[in-house]
């Protein structure tokens, strides 16, 4: 599954596995298949070793029992997960890894059932509405992309206060063309003040081949190669 | 003594028992049973657990080739499809339980498909699911219908293994008996094939998972092997539908494969129907050895369980691993670890029995010969009889009703109406299942068949080669000749595997049937088994397992009989994408069909096969029947009427050409013409690619009536795209095969306009776009949804 890339660039994605979650597997051979190196972070794991971006990826972390991402932002792995964040390491949180970093409270507003009350798996449109941040590398502003969603659970909401502040900052990452679940603003995705954090509802790891329906996917996670690898630049391997 | 007779006689009909079998029962055990005896011969010897009624039907169908590894009777049949890879599959119904509790019906249906697949030591990669129920305009039919889409949903996409396929009809027969089948399939390198044996004495019986609890007890012998009638309130037979919590699930799939994958157990078998029961007889009555099963140390969700609730209960997402004693430790380790719950709960022995215990070393609450509960289970040759109106039905002709007109054409806004009436996109199901997961899906749900990419299991290498599923059944084409029905189905499915390329490798079926004490129930599960034989030899594909659920009836009135089939395949070179989503204008559309009468517009004599040709009421040999398309029924509410001729060889020589003519790039899609006849196959290709199209098609008789010719569904033809300077090669490709080839028209502009090869006008002259609202609006409308899923 690893396939390490030789040279400077070379970096290390940790991938989150809750109990429950499943698009872990999925997550790690796209990015491996990019050439990074990967390692898969146990939920019960205390420590981030050796990593320079941490994806948490999609599935039903502790069944989505109770309320999706609500038991698995006390699994000890947060902990080490907001420690990076804080330092400035790259964390994506992916579908339901997206519901898990707004329960952590790194990233700001919620994900609410859609609108249509029915789980949605299909092709979606969405177009770049800002490139700072950890998944904007090699993107430009209004960007198209075709990326699989995949959630019950995707209409974003946040306060209007927050949702000012989101566009005064360019925080809204990536918005639907034709909204599918209600969310405000048409919003699929976000990241924190200072854009090393993002929550995305698509799939970027579904969408890395022309075979299986689009290769957009790849640009995001290419650009989180690179997003963490200037991390590793700047501080180095995230120390344990 | 007399008392003592008819108080167990009470006891055993209660359980589901006859006299007769209860009597082999004291013959067995060479005394009365007792209580807990007699209910684990209930659950075993349950139509549903012993296939008493078909077992000796289905002795019929062909089961070897080079390819099995595992055939049927086992958790799952096991077929090699090269590089050291072997694919697990399996079909099980989950109808009755779906009928009274729909969400949870249907999803504890996917729980245990899922069991039946890592047990073999596979890791689950996909899920199909052939659906039918009631009428949806009919409010209960409607919260069915909803219902077991998210039971399937809720379910499928939490545990983690994605829904790539399926049907979704709806039909009267189905409104009181909706029919879930659900399919798995899994991969594994070929040598880490387990088989659910418990061979070693002295070996610990561990049992994985949940707790057990009063959920589902007789939920083979009181609901699934029984029909409905009016003296059922549902809320009686509710406490036999099972519950399942699909975390558990996917805990419990993690924590077996590992154990597999580290060598640390020597058989595993899920318990599923009849619960501890019948995973310990089975483990041991496959590995000649015996059972002790201390049922005073079993987790139990509730307080005061008597040992036979314990014993039969289907509480969901359990597992019975055999382990060596000195592995034992390490099991329970790796269990912990992935929060599953595992405790010894028996040991093999040498002497098989099956003995309940109260306390390993305490009283022995039952003891009987773990065989006898599979082996001595009855098979019965209940009596079978053709429909006594059955030479009259089928002399029938649809078309021939006197609103319609026995011979003119009639007006092109009836047609319209038809065609626009029989089309319905199925996204609103499928975009509810994640069918994306595990990156494998190149063709999903939607299309004729869904093909998947074939990945080393070891290390997830692409093979470069594609897995192709279809699942199909078609209950009116079954109702109007099950012989013949079933072998058109098993062709459906093969011609499906051939528009995505792909070649058929094996077969699992869901025979779903009625009462076997009708005779005429029997008749048709005995003449749908010997049509599939038939079909599937003459594919060369062998049957590796499958599921027969009788007992769909309600008031006395069974369900059309509905075999479901789910066919497995091979894409050989699997380099692009076997389906273009846009077909430029002027792309031709052509028809591949054997060469009878399924191509003719009515001319000349249509060769050897002619013979055969079912007649119609009017004595003409040349008009292909209407006997049992959807058209009929649907439209014109007619369920009598012959089938058309099915010309077995020239079906599978057309699929085996399509197939090539796919991968070899010759043609941008394919689509085969099922039901709902040319028309409705013609309007799918414009509605997803976007393209109009101007057609017009063979017209299969003559003197015919316009929905002669757009509605009856021939078995065997395809329907191509093809560049515009593809298409002589592929008409002399097709010559060379002796496959009737011929150009219906082109695709192109804003209107679907179809008329008949042999007439000037048009009979269907649709907009493109309201069409195509109308395809994509069909199921969101009738579930009060919005089209696409978002908020109004």
């Amino acid at each position: 599954m690893n396939v390490p890339m030789s040279g400077p660039m070379s970096v290390t994605v940790g991938v989150v596995q809750f109990p429950g979650t499943n698009c872990d597997l999925d997550t790690l051979d796209a990015l491996a298949e990019l050439g990074a190196r990967t390692a898969l972070l146990r939920s019960d794991e205390t420590l981030l070793s050796g990593v320079d971006a941490v994806v948490i990826p999609g599935g039903f972390a502790h069944g989505d029992y109770l309320r999706t991402g609500a038991i698995a932002r006390f699994s000890p792995i947060m902990g080490a997960v907001a420690s990076f964040a804080g330092a400035g390491g790259p964390v994506v949180g992916i579908c339901n890894g997206f519901q898990v970093l707004t329960e952590a409270g790194l990233l700001p507003g919620a994900l609410r059932p859609n609108a249509g009350l029915s789980f949605l798996c299909r092709p979606q449109q969405l177009v770049m509405a800002s490139v700072n941040h950890a998944v904007g590398h090699g993107l430009s502003p209004s960007d198209q992309l075709s990326i699989p969603i995949n959630h019950f659970e995707g209409n974003y909401v946040c306060d209007r206060a927050t949702l000012q502040r989101l566009r005064a900052n360019g925080q809204v990452v990536m918005r639907y063309v034709g909204n599918p679940n209600g969310s405000v603003d048409d919003i699929a995705g976000v990241c924190n003040e200072a854009g090393n954090v993002v929550g995305l509802m698509p799939h970027p790891e579904r969408a890395t081949s022309e075979l299986l329906g689009s290769a957009d996917g790849r640009k995001l996670l290419e650009a989180l190669l690179s997003a963490a690898a200037s991390t590793r630049q700047a501080i180095g391997h995230h120390a344990a | 003594m007399t008392a003592a007779v008819s108080d167990s006689s009470s006891i055993h009909a209660a359980l589901g028992l006859t006299d007769a079998e209860y009597e082999r029962i004291c013959e067995l055990v060479d005394r009365e049973p007792n209580h807990l005896e007699l209910a684990m011969y209930a659950v075993m010897w349950s139509e549903h657990c012993s296939y008493k009624s078909s077992r000796r039907h289905l002795a019929r169908l062909p089961t070897e080739a080079p390819c099995v590894l595992v055939g049927p009777g086992e958790n799952a049949g096991v077929v090699d499809v090269g590089d050291g890879i072997a694919v697990a599959v399996r079909i099980e119904s989950h109808n009755h339980p779906s009928a009274i509790e729909p969400y949870q019906g249907a999803a504890t249906g996917v729980g245990g498909i899922l069991r039946d697949i890592f047990t073999m030591g596979a890791r689950p990669i996909a899920l199909a699911d052939p659906l039918r129920v009631g009428p949806l305009d009919e409010p209960r039919s409607n919260w069915i219908a909803e219902g077991i889409v998210s039971g399937i949903s809720g379910y499928g996409n939490s545990v983690g293994v994605p829904t790539v396929a399926g049907e979704f009809v709806s039909c009267e027969t189905y409104r009181d008996n909706p029919l879930v089948n659900v399919a798995a399939l899994g991969i594994m390198p070929t040598e880490r094939l387990v088989l659910g044996r418990a061979t070693e004495v002295g070996s610990a019986a561990v049992l994985m998972g949940a707790s057990t609890g009063r959920d589902g007890i007789g939920g083979v012998s009181v609901l699934a092997s029984a029909g409905f009638d009016e003296a059922d309130d549902d809320s009686t037979k509710r406490p036999s539908v099972q519950v399942g919590d699909p975390f558990e699930e996917k805990r419990l799939i993690e924590a077996c494969l590992e154990l597999l994958e580290a060598g640390l157990v020597s058989g595993i078998q899920d318990l599923g129907g009849a619960g501890l029961t019948c995973a310990a007889s089975e483990t041991a009555s496959r590995g000649g050895t015996g059972m002790e099963v201390d049922v005073s140390v079993v987790p139990l969700r509730q307080h005061g369980m008597a040992p036979f609730e314990i014993m039969t209960s289907e509480s969901q997402e359990r597992m019975l691993a055999i382990v060596s004693p000195a592995n034992v430790d390490r099991v329970l380790e790796i269990c912990t670890r992935w929060e599953v719950s595992a405790t010894v709960v028996g040991r093999v022995t040498g002497d098989g029995m099956l003995r309940v215990r109260d306390g390993m070393d305490g009283g022995v609450l039952a003891e009987v010969r773990a065989s006898t509960l599979h082996d001595d289970a009855p098979s019965y040759d209940r009596p079978r009889r053709p429909p006594a109106d059955l030479t009259l039905r089928r002399s029938v002709d649809p078309a021939a009703d006197p609103a319609v007109g026995s011979s003119s054409a009639s007006s092109s806004s009836d047609c319209a109406a038809d065609l626009a009436a029989m089309l319905a996109d199925p996204s609103w199901v499928y975009r509810q299942y994640d069918h994306q997961l595990f990156l494998n899906t190149v063709v999903g749900p939607g299309r004729d068949a869904t093909l998947l990419r074939l990945r080393d299991p070891r290390d997830g290498t692409p093979t470069g080669r594609g897995l192709a599923v279809s699942v199909d059944g078609n209950h009116r084409w079954c109702d109007a000749d099950p012989c013949v029905g079933t072998a058109m189905v098993v062709v459906e499915a093969a011609l499906n595997l051939a528009c995505v390329g792909a070649d058929p490798l094996a077969l699992i079926n869901c025979l779903n049937f009625g009462n076997p004490t009708h005779p005429e129930v029997m008749w048709q599960l005995s003449e749908a088994i010997d049509g599939m034989a038939e079909a599937c030899d003459a594919l060369g594909v062998p049957v590796v397992g499958g599921n027969v659920s009788l007992y769909n009836e309600t008031n006395g009135t069974d369900i059309s009989p509905t075999p479901v089939v789910c066919l497995l395949g091979v894409h050989p070179d699997l380099v692009r994408r076997p389906i273009a989503d846009e077909l430029p204008p002027g792309t031709a559309l052509m028809l591949l069909a054997p060469s009878g009468p399924a191509a003719h517009d009515g001319g000349a004599a249509v060769g050897a096969a002619a013979e055969h040709t079912a007649s119609v009421a009017d004595g003409s040999a040349r008009q292909v029947a209407l006997g049992g398309s959807r058209w009929a029924w649907e439209r014109r509410g007619c369920r009598d009427g012959a089938l058309p001729e099915l010309d077995l060889a020239g079906s599978v020589a057309t699929a085996r050409f399509v197939a090539a003519a796919v991968r070899d790039g010759f043609v941008q899609c394919a689509h085969d013409v099922s039901d709902g006849g040319i028309a409705v196959a013609i309007a799918e290709m414009c509605c997803h690619s976007g393209a109009g199209v101007h057609a017009r098609v063979p017209s299969l008789g003559s003197p015919a009536p316009a929905e002669r010719s757009l509605f009856a569904e021939p078995p065997g033809r395809v329907l191509v795209a093809v560049e515009p300077g593809n298409t002589e090669r592929l008409a002399s490709a097709a010559a060379q095969a002796a496959i009737t080839c011929r150009r219906l028209g082109s695709f192109g502009g804003s209107r679907v306009q179809i008329g008949r090869l042999a007439e000037s006008g048009l009979d269907i002259d649709l907009a493109l776009d309201d069409t195509r609202a109308r395809w994509r609006g069909a199921l969101p409308e009738v579930f009060s949804q919005p089209v696409d899923g978002a908020a109004a």
